[in-house]
Parts: structure tokens; sequence; C-alpha cells
């Protein structure tokens, strides 16, 4: 095992992470009084690279202004740049269009539009009370799970995991009926991190006519998520997950489904004309766009794609995955550790709890020497229960993360155990 | 690590922890209060055998972090056998030592036992860690089925 890791590790050279960690200011920093910080929190969201935080202050401080509104020389610019985002995105995803991007605030504001959106297309207006299903997972985050209930009409299944937290897909044609009309479902969980099999899901459903959801807002940094080869109808993701700034995200759409999508939210922007007692609305994506959207967090987004575009994504991920493999294996040598989620395709997350050790406990513990994880439910309430654990404690990892700095979290682990441990 | 460890985790919070007090569901119970704090999932219920003017017995149970856990356990100790009127007024001299805003945050006759948790506010992530037993005390009192620790 350790030969094949070491191997790996020379694939993304010790070179190139620290030239790679100069990028991030963040990283730089020290805490409490001196330590050297080990950012492991990356699924909680990313530390933002120089580019991205000088993209910044570059439109605050030379081209403020708001966009498709204004005939000067400075909306122009602003215009030109927010657009060709759009184009920076469709490339990111492969989508077929640059129409089939629209900017949000996040994937939740992205869930949010596509539940209220797609519940109005799909629930029955024919008096026949039959009841419109839809099909989620288990491993769903809170935000793939309450917009959907926040719906009127809607009966929700979910597809249930098996015990080492993959989705069990044996279920899946079982729970599909006639009544059912869609699946959204998590592309790599933010608890657990386990990757699914998308492409099969997908194709199961399509068979059904199903319409399908994906939320890949933890997958997005981490694999090639390719819309095409997916051939999801709608995919969402955030920014602060890929090292832009937070408060914008991304909503896919087909184009043919864009085209017959509802409005959900209304108002400047989105509109062809207005009268007093009716409105016509513009194409995609503008439709989807009402209101000054985040034009910084937009731009910020173009140069953090532009970075992720220019840095050798391939062997970063194969150093994540190497990271991943390491970290599973000195955690598990350590005596009381108990690895949550054990799935074969994991993004680059290791959740584990120790024996009669609290995960926020351990949490504090591991900030004390320097180290950021997350301790906590991670939004996923039914994927904690279905493990048992009130709570997990969650290391994420990026491909500026080291080797080095897993060895300081198993030094920190052993600590804590020894600290608060009976 | 070492610095932050001895101060928090007070070697009294860690034996707490270890074998809480009066951790049990108190049958013929007069007040019961299920108390959760969403953002960590602490998640506890504290029984009370009190009459209108005297708290004679408290118990509790549930899942917790070591500093939810031994700040249960030690209210349950403190409270015992006191007046609501007194319960009541420790409630909120303990609100006032976990944030760091009592006047005299070293009165040894005013807080007791309590004093253990007076370098709580320097961690401020855990504070209501520390405070979810109280307002669910203080919600056990008040006949209030469930209190969390978002509530004003």
């Amino acid at each position: 095992m350790s030969l094949v890791l070491d191997k790996r590790v020379t694939a993304s050279s010790t070179d190139a992470i620290t030239k790679i960690r100069q990028e991030f200011p963040l990283l730089q920093r020290t805490v409490h009084d001196g330590l050297p910080l080990a950012y492991l929190d990356n699924a909680a969201t990313t530390p933002v690279p120089n580019i991205v935080q000088q993209r910044l202050i570059s439109y605050y401080s030379s081209y403020t202004s708001n966009i498709h509104r204004g005939l000067h020389y400075l909306s122009v610019e602003a215009t030109r740049q927010y657009e060709d985002t759009r184009k920076r995105v469709q490339m990111f995803i492969n989508a077929a269009h640059q129409d089939e991007v629209i900017f949000t605030h996040g994937t939740t504001m992205s869930l949010n539009m596509l539940a209220q959106a797609l519940s109005k297309q799909i629930t029955n207006t024919d008096n026949t009370n039959t009841e419109t299903e839809i099909i989620l997972t288990t491993m769903e985050h809170h935000s793939n799970i309450v917009p959907w209930q926040l719906q009127k009409n809607l009966r929700i299944k979910y597809l249930p995991m098996l015990a080492n937290g993959e989705l069990d897909l044996d279920a899946l044609p079982k729970l599909i009926s006639n009544q059912t009309k869609l699946i959204s479902i998590v592309h790599a969980s933010n608890s657990i991190g386990t990757i699914n099999p998308l492409t099969e899901i997908i194709r199961i459903c399509k068979e059904h006519g199903l319409i399908t959801v994906v939320d890949a807002a933890q997958s997005v940094g981490h694999m090639r998520v390719d819309v095409q080869a997916l051939d999801c109808d709608y995919l969402v993701f955030s920014g602060h997950k890929i090292y832009a700034p937070t408060g914008i995200g991304v909503l896919y759409g087909k184009r043919e489904r864009l085209k017959q999508l509802p409005v959900v939210s209304g108002g400047g922007g989105a509109i062809m004309q207005v009268n007093l007692d009716s409105t016509s609305f513009l194409p995609p994506p503008a439709r989807f766009e009402a209101g000054t959207p985040n034009i910084s967090g937009v731009l910020g987004l173009d140069s953090a794609l532009q970075f992720l575009m220019k840095i050798d994504l391939p062997s970063l991920w194969q150093h994540e995955e190497y990271l991943l493999d390491y970290a599973t294996t000195t955690l598990q040598n350590i005596k009381g550790v108990r690895i949550i989620g054990t799935a074969t395709n994991k993004v680059s997350i290791l959740s584990f709890v120790l024996d009669n050790i609290h995960p926020h406990d351990i949490g504090t513990l591991l900030d004390f020497e320097g180290i950021a994880v997350r301790a906590s439910h991670h939004c996923t309430h039914p994927t904690m229960k279905h493990f048992k654990v009130p709570a997990t404690v969650r290391a994420s990892f990026a491909f500026f993360n080291t080797k080095e700095e897993i060895d300081l979290l198993a030094k920190a682990i052993t600590k804590t155990i020894k600290a608060l441990g009976r | 690590m070492d610095e932050h460890l001895q101060s928090l985790y007070r070697q009294m919070i860690l034996e707490h922890n270890r074998s809480p007090r009066n951790f049990f569901p108190m049958k013929g119970c007069t007040h019961c209060s299920e108390g959760f704090n969403p953002i960590c999932g602490d998640h506890i219920w504290v029984y009370l055998h009190a009459d209108s003017e005297k708290i004679d017995r408290l118990s509790f149970t549930g899942e917790g972090c070591a500093i939810c856990k031994a700040s249960a356990s030690i209210m349950t100790e403190c409270l015992q056998g006191k007046a609501i009127v007194e319960a009541t007024t420790t409630a909120k001299d303990f609100y006032l030592l976990a944030q760091g805003t009592a006047p005299n945050m070293d009165d040894k006759e005013r807080f007791g036992k309590l004093l253990v948790f007076a370098t709580l506010h320097r961690y401020p992530a855990r504070v209501k860690c520390a405070t979810l037993a109280w307002h669910t005390m203080l919600g056990a009192l008040n006949n209030t089925a469930t209190v969390t620790t978002e509530e004003p």
C-alpha cells in the first residue's frame, strides 16, 4: 500500500504543492498566537487564491457599475466580464450552451428555485387528487431536502443507504411509480464523501421519464463534472467550495428544460415588457436572474475557474485521492477511531468519531493544535441517523493539503484520546 | 494545546463528563423539559421534582459534549434543595459567568463549583454547550416542553 501511495505523491510533487500553497494568503497565517494553520475544512468552504481577491478589488476600484443597465463605459466593461464568466462556467462543466448557465447566490438558492419552479410544473392541477412523487436520498444535505418539503402536494420518497454509506441502487427501480416525476440527488456526499454513480442512476431515471436534478456542490471542485456526459437536466453548485467568494452559485439547466421552467422570482433584469397587469419575460438565462446580481461574486468565480483551468487539475485531484487514502490508513491505525462512511468511491472527505469522546470536544482540541476541521452533523441529520451518531468530525482535503498536515492530525487525535478518553 | 486544554477542560469538568451525577430519567417528576442546541446537536432532558417553592431533586439524560454534560451534572448538584427563586437567580448568574460578563468573575461564595466555567468565555463557540442545561432547567420550571439555545 505505502509504495503505491509514495508513487502517487511524486506524481504531484511536494514542490508543486508548496508553490500552489503560496497562491492562498489564508494558508500563510497562524492561529492561537503562532501555530501554523492546517486547514482541513475545505468541504465547508475553500480559501480564496490571490487572483480571485485581486479580481474583487479590481471590480470595486476600477469598474464598479451595474450590468445590462448602463450605456456608460464602466457598465459595458462589467457586463462583458459578467457574461464572459458564463462562457467560462460553460467550459468548466461542459455545458452545450452558455445560456444554460444561471447565476444564483449558491447551491441552496439554486435548489430552492428549482423546487419551487419544478413543483409547479409537475404537480397535478387536474383535480384527480393523485399525489406527485419525487425521489431524494437519505444522503442529501438539508438544502436538498427542505426546499422540496416546503412545496405543496409533493410526496417525497427516499432512496436508502447501505451500511457503508453507498446508495442502495437495487431499491431505485422499485421506488419509481407512474406518479414519480423527478429525482434530486447529491453527486458527492458532503458529510461522508461517497461519490454516487450518477451516470447509471440518471440512465435508470430517464428510462422512466424522470426530471433529474444533481447537487454537485461537493463534487465540482474535486472531480471532473461533465453535464453532457451525466446527461442530467439540472445541476447546481456553489462558488465558495471551488475557491471563489461566498454568495455566488450556479444553476445549470438544459436549454430545452429552461425554456419550459416557470419563473418563481420576478424583478428588473428578467423582463421584456411590464404592463400594469402583465409581464413578458426575457429568454433564459436573464429570465432567471431578476435583480442586480452578485456581480463581484460572478467575477470572482470567473477568476477561480481561470485558476483551476491553469493548474494541472488531474494530477492535483490524484494528490487529493492520495491524501484521502493516506489519512484513512493513518487514522484506521489509531485505536478508538471509527471512520464513518466507507464507500469505495469517495471525494477527499474523511468523517470519523472516537470512542467515548464527543465530536465537538474533538473539534475544539484539534483547533487548539491549529487544525481546522468541522465537528457537527454537517447539515445532514438523516445521514447521521443512518450511522447512529449525533455528529462526526470531518477532515476535508483540498489539493494544497499535505501529508504532514495529516500526520499532525493523527498526532492531535492521539493526544485528544489521551486527554479526554476514558 | 496544553494551555488551552487545561483552561477549558478542567479536571472537574472531565470528571463530571466521565461520571455524570443525577444522570437518569426521573420517575414521578413534577417538571420536565427537552433542550436542544440545533447548531451542534447537543440534546438533553432535565427533570425536576419541585413544589411551588423549592426544587428538591433534579436529574438529566441525553447526549452532548463534555462541556454540556459536565455543566448539566454540576447544575443538578448545585440546585438540589434550592428555592425556585434562588435557582432562577443562579441561572442568570451562570449566563453572565459563561459569557464572561459577571461583575465579580472570581466570587467563590456566589459561584462555588460553577467557577470551573469561568474561562469558558474565551471559547465563544462553546458557551452554548454549557448554558443548554440551564435553559432547559428554566424551561422545565416554566412548563415549557422544549427549549433551544437559539431562543432569545
